[in-house]
């Protein structure tokens, strides 16, 4: 099976974001990078794919050439290439997939696999995309995949805590959530192999385009709240504070 | 393009659910100040019933698609009748509630409109005669005004928008499309149904979610996650879960409340044991009241909520079930 990754390198999720000096993106000082977590699902969705029906993963990623260090991660852990398509630009999800599409149309793949959500922008949307610009099937927020005669068996999350399941012929696209599996460390001979792997870098191809942000704004801040009481003595009180003062029962 | 706006209404067996008319509020509004019609658009087995209906919710216009295509979900299918709708009604904006359906298939629709996508828009407006969304970004950490190039399309998050209430006379027009069940890439082919009546953490007006102060439910904490869910019970609330919960195996991951759990807007938000991590935060800020319960009055959590109890959630939780009970009965 070929499969192909996509990932996305994004502010570790402890991160404080500022609104920079442009008030259109945010103040990178002091911010630390990681793999975006759901993508963390779908890299390990791959490689248990690889183990059980043999092929390859390759990781694909579009952002600035420090991505080169979340590709190596994705490599450590067991992935078998990586391929960087270049730019420092904020682009959105529907510029971003037409990128993607694009060099994954290049590439061999019976399965692309992505993130549900980047912890970041939260689109969800990226892979609904590329699967639309390649003419595929889709499913989102998996968590369940197996292959076999050459289709997907998918449990995606729905409403209500229900789960669909749904078949798609390969080649097709799916996103992965938290519940599909656990993520596996890199290990040492995988760190070994990221050292020798090549990333291949190519500068991005990125259409002009789709939603743009304006401005980035701080949420509005909270009144400061008080502390109603100690222990469940504070109970009826606080509970007449929602009636009469919060209005919220 | 006009200036209409074109709203998915989300139903659930026929009904629309209340998340899909809180965008059809949020569509009606939108297409005042843009000085255009609102379009409700509903699909799906027995939606007929209620189409009418939407004309007292702010709809201008409802447009059904029922039939064998839309029977079973599918996100080509959806996509492609929404798509379709847009560009006939010559939509300057496309709404559907950020409910996993509309999270789903509105990016699909989107692209085939050769179009990005606004997803979990918290407000709406109109500036310099176009439409634009506020959406949380960084799991609320920011706030992100966009516009689009073309027709916006947009999910609106749940709980956030109000519902309208008109009185317009409507008649339903049935939609047609060129395709039919077997031209779809994947349609659901069964649905494994949670548990039944369980309320999902976005979804829901009231949030109890307990963290790890409330201890192993397996041991210890056995009863403290009882009273939890007899307070959700109270309130008719979702019961929500911190993610070293989650972690922990505890609770179903589908409770989980943050960053890489859910975020959730609900009018009541009650934290109790829970630390108040930023993760944790990012995904429930949105509430409009925070209520915390810690032992530690200097945990974080007592930053971001409006009312706090230091205590034990051994009895400070059933004693807020019984002054609840108590209020509501009254
Ligand atoms: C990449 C990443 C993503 C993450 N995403 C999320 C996320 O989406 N959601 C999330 O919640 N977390 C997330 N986290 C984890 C987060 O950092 C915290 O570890 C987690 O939220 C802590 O959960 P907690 O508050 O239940 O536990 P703790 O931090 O252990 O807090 C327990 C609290 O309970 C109180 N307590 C103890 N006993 C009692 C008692 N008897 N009565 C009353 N109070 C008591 C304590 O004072 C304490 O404040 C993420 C972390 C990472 C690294
Ligand atoms: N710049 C990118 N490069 C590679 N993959 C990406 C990029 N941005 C988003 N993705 C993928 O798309 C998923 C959903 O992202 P989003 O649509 O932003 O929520 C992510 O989890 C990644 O798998």
């Amino acid at each position: 099976m070929e499969i192909i990754v996509c990932i996305r390198r994004a502010p570790t999720t402890d991160a404080r974001i500022k609104p920079g000096a442009d008030g259109k993106s945010y103040d990178p000082a002091g911010v630390n990078y990681d793999i975006s977590e759901y993508d963390k699902f779908a890299i390990e969705a791959a490689i248990q794919l690889k183990e059980k029906h043999g092929g390859k993963v390759t990781v694909l990623s579009l952002g600035p050439t420090d991505t080169t260090k979340e590709l190596r991660t994705a490599i450590a852990t067991g992935c078998d290439a990586a391929a960087l398509l270049v730019s420092t630009g904020n682009h959105d999800s529907w510029t971003t997939a037409q990128a993607l599409a694009a060099k994954i149309k290049s590439l061999p793949h019976d399965m692309v696999l992505f993130g549900w959500n980047s912890v970041d922008a939260q689109s969800s949307a990226t892979g609904q995309m590329v699967a639309e610009l390649l003419g595929l099937p889709c499913a989102t927020v998996a968590v369940g995949l197996e292959v076999a005669g050459g289709a997907a068996a998918v449990e995606r999350l729905a409403a209500g805590g229900n789960r669909e399941k749904l078949s798609l012929k390969l080649p097709c696209v799916v996103t992965c959530q938290k519940g599909l599996n656990k993520p596996r460390q890199p290990n040492l001979t995988g760190i070994m192999a990221a050292k020798k792997t090549p990333v291949e870098e190519t500068p991005a191809q990125v259409p002009a385009g789709g939603v743009a942000t304006l401005r980035l704004d701080p949420p509005p801040p909270r009144p400061a709240g008080k502390i109603v009481g100690k222990g469940p003595e504070a109970a009826k009180a606080l509970v007449g504070l929602l009636r009469n003062e919060a209005k919220v029962i | 393009m006009s200036n209409n706006v074109l709203v998915f209404v989300d139903c659930n067996e026929g009904k629309p659910t209340r998340a899909g008319l809180q965008a059809l509020g949020a569509g009606h509004r939108l297409a005042k100040q843009l000085g255009g019609k609102a379009f409700a658009l509903v699909a799906g087995k027995g939606v007929e019933a209620d189409a009418a209906g939407l004309g007292n919710f702010g709809a201008d216009a409802v447009q059904v698609a029922a039939g064998e295509t839309f029977g079973a979900y599918s996100q080509d299918g959806y996509a492609r009748l929404v798509a379709q709708q847009a560009q006939a009604v010559g939509a300057a904006a496309v709404l559907a509630s950020a409910t996993p359906a509309g999270r789903d298939f509105m990016p699909r629709a989107a692209a085939i409109a050769k179009c990005g996508v606004a997803s979990d828009c918290t407000d709406l407006k109109v500036e310099g005669g176009k439409a634009r969304a506020v959406r949380p970004v960084f799991a609320g950490k920011a706030l992100a005004t966009v516009e689009g190039t073309g027709a916006l399309y947009a999910t609106l998050r749940p709980n956030v928008f109000a519902q309208a209430q008109t009185a317009n006379a409507v008649t339903p027009e049935p939609v047609k499309v060129p395709f039919g069940v077997g031209d779809l890439k994947a349609v659901v082919k069964e649905i494994v149904a949670g548990v039944k009546g369980k309320l999902d953490v976005a979804e829901a007006e009231v949030v109890v979610s307990g963290g790890r102060g409330l201890k192993d439910p397996a041991g210890e904490g056995k009863a403290n996650w009882e009273n939890l869910e007899k307070l959700a019970g109270t309130l008719g609330a979702a019961v929500g879960a911190s993610r070293a919960v989650v972690d922990a195996g505890w609770r179903a991951h589908g409770e989980q409340v943050g960053q890489t759990g859910k975020t959730v807007s609900p009018k009541l938000y009650v934290a109790a044991g829970i630390s108040g991590a930023i993760q944790h935060l990012a995904g429930m800020t949105g509430s409009k009241v925070i209520v915390a319960i810690n032992k530690d009055d200097q945990a974080p959590i007592f930053k971001v909520a409006d009312y706090g109890i230091v205590g034990n959630v051994e009895d400070v939780v059933p004693a807020l079930t019984a002054a609840f009970s108590e209020i509501l009965k009254g």
